[in-house]
């Protein structure tokens, strides 16, 4: 019996009860389906918060002032927990680390900015040239903060193309414009490219000036906000993470062990943030998988049945000359027809699921290649493992006793 | 040829034991249209599934074609019955989903025959038990009875098997199907030498054979000639002009 004839046999077999196959089938649809739209889903949600981690630059490392206080232990409380760090821990860091390739310290606070008339409230960022490499900025029109720019305390923005669309409009060219924040009018002197993103916070919605700039005009002292040091790469970044919280220690004098300061690498938070999403993926999966293990239930049943109702064709079967095997087969390949037809279907489905979830923006999924051999070898299995025992079943029947049934 | 040593059949043999079958002996030449007749209960049945494959005597040897089938495992038998036996039972016949062809070449697909080859063969099986060519590609459900024996009868054929074996084939058929059918059989028997075994309670049924063997409680009572065989052409002929 070649497989060519099985087939014939199974295809006509599986026609000749259209609602119940179509039926048993649903289960399996629906379990690939939900398989494979949730991994989608999953590894979507994984990509755009990774993508939102890597759009704040690479291989970064932040120090941002207090964020520890011990109980009954305040730090500088008389100049505010949040001010701590000063340019003159830049300097320490650029000394004393070995290994940094850049380093850029940051003042920022929010303000109201207004410009012909339109008006935004939006974060301003002081900052140094060296920002642009660390934290990943590309400019699209104009430039960026210069060393002349910090030098001389220039009165200048780059501005994000959010900022721009709020202020002047839409592909507008804002470059040479005023826009006046704290009473103060700056020049713009460059706009940013758009990134996306939203996990961390959008990159898009900003304005940059020089920190002498911001120092002396918005902020009025000489505290910094942030200072971002880029690591050479991902390996290193957990020993120069050390040896910064060492200078930093030692410079604010700290003896109690309590930190004014805390030192964050992205690398761990990229690694929590991917272990958060797989877990979340492995919750939906798992919570798909059984669906799909109902489905394959679902055909056992119905092979079950199909088996009892074809005692007396399984009996003549034998009568001309079917061996056991042959028998065996045909039932266990009409299972796995069931499953690999639900499981077509149900991928195609899943697609079209992450297909419309990503087109109605609610996340942006990605139907990843695992995901689909990975139910399509699942389906496999379970047309396998749940045809099994049926096929076995209808193969043991004796041929005098299957001829006899009624 | 065929050779049936002092066969028994127990059924059950430890708690209640049945003897369906008690020492039967006999011999069928290739070529013969023998007819074993008994009343229900009297081990017809039995001696049918052993001649045809189905099952394996407790003690005595069966010899078909010069093997001994009575000691073979499963597989072995349903080998036997796909290249050495044809069967024609009562009722339930054919796959009710598959078309008259593909019911016919059945026992062909079992024994890996090509696809061309197969259909060729399965046509003249068809040709040779007289079903007329435009019910060859209808499902075997939309047949008359007569019809569904007559395509049982081209599967039993179709394999070039030594013994046709019919269970009862006219038990669900009126008699002038039921002479039809037997005719079939006289002439497939005479024309082409096909060895028949015909299982069957009905005297006038088994009168339609050359020879005629009598089995009652397990054992053959008589094994005689026919010297008044019926024609079933004749048989026909008869019925359809006392209709008139």
């Amino acid at each position: 019996m070649t497989i060519f004839d099985i087939l014939h046999e199974t295809y006509s077999a599986i026609f000749a009860n259209k609602v119940r196959s179509g039926l048993t089938m649903l289960g399996i649809v629906i379990g690939i389906s939900s398989v494979i739209a949730m991994l989608s889903i999953g590894q979507g949600a994984q990509n755009s918060i990774q993508s939102s981690i890597q759009s704040i630059g690479s291989n970064l490392i932040l120090i941002t002032p207090g964020a520890q206080r011990g109980p009954g232990v305040q730090i500088s409380a008389g100049r505010g927990s949040a001010k701590t760090l000063t340019l003159e821990d830049v300097t320490a860091i650029q000394q004393q680390a070995t290994n940094i390739k850049a380093i850029a310290p940051e003042v920022s606070g929010r303000y109201q900015v207004t410009a012909q008339g339109q008006n935004t409230n939006t974060t301003i960022t002081g900052t140094v040239p060296d920002y642009q490499s660390v934290r990943n900025v590309s400019i699209a029109e104009g430039t960026f903060i210069t060393d002349q720019n910090l030098q001389a305390g220039s009165k200048v923005a780059v501005i994000g193309p959010n900022v721009r669309d709020d202020l002047f409009g839409v592909d507008v060219d804002a470059i040479g414009k005023k826009i006046r924040i704290n009473k103060v009018d700056f020049t713009v002197i460059g706009m940013t490219v758009a990134k996306g993103g939203s996990g961390f916070g959008s990159q898009d919605d900003l304005i940059w000036m020089p920190l002498s700039t911001a120092q002396r005009l918005l902020s009025g002292d000489e505290y910094v906000t942030t200072i971002s040091v880029q690591a050479p790469d991902s390996n290193s970044s957990a020993g120069i993470q050390a040896q910064i919280t060492d200078i930093l220690t030692t410079k604010h004098n700290i003896k109690n062990g309590v930190l004014d300061f805390s030192v964050l690498n992205q690398a761990d938070i990229a690694a929590t943030a991917t272990s958060i999403t797989q877990i979340f993926t492995i919750l939906l999966g798992s919570v798909a998988g059984i669906s799909l293990v109902v489905g394959g239930i679902g055909i056992m049943n119905m092979m079950l049945t199909t088996v009892t109702e074809r005692t007396r064709e399984i009996g003549l079967r034998k009568a001309i000359g079917a061996r056991n095997k042959d028998i065996s087969l045909q039932f266990l390949i009409e299972a796995l027809m069931l499953t690999f037809i639900g499981g077509g279907i149900g991928i195609i489905l899943g697609w079209l699921i992450s297909f419309l979830i990503n087109y109605f923006g609610l996340i942006a999924t990605q139907v990843s290649w695992f995901s689909i051999i990975l139910s399509f070898t699942v389906s496999a299995v379970i047309g396998i493992v749940f045809g099994y025992y049926p096929a076995r079943r209808a193969a043991g029947l004796n041929p005098i006793d299957a001829l006899k049934y009624e | 040829m065929i050779d049936v040593k002092n066969i028994t059949k127990i059924y059950d043999p430890d708690a209640n034991a049945f003897l369906a079958l008690d020492g039967v002996s006999f011999k069928i030449e290739d070529g013969e249209f023998v007819a074993i007749m008994g009343p229900s209960g009297s081990g017809k049945s039995t001696l049918m599934h052993i001649l045809g494959a189905l099952d394996t005597p407790t003690t005595g040897t069966y010899f078909l074609d010069g093997k001994d089938v009575s000691s073979l495992t499963d597989d072995e038998l349903a080998d036997i019955r796909r290249d050495k036996i044809g069967f024609v039972f009562q009722s339930f016949n054919l796959l009710p989903r598959s078309t008259v062809l593909r019911n016919v070449m059945l026992p062909l697909i079992y024994s890996g025959v090509g696809e061309e080859e197969r259909d060729r063969r399965a046509r003249e099986a068809l040709h040779a038990s007289g079903l007329d060519e435009t019910h060859f590609t209808h499902l075997s459900n939309q047949l008359s009875g007569g019809q569904i024996q007559r395509v049982a009868i081209s599967r039993a054929l179709v394999n070039n098997p030594s013994l046709i074996l019919a269970d009862e084939p006219t038990g669900n058929l009126d008699s002038k199907t039921g002479e039809i059918v037997l005719g079939t059989f006289q002439k497939l028997n005479k024309e082409l030498g096909r060895t028949i075994i015909l299982i069957t309670h009905e005297p006038d049924v088994a009168e339609h054979a050359d020879r005629i063997i009598v089995i009652r409680d397990g054992k053959i009572t008589e094994d005689r000639k026919n010297h008044k065989k019926k024609d079933a052409v004749l048989e026909l002929a008869k019925i359809n002009s006392l209709k008139q």
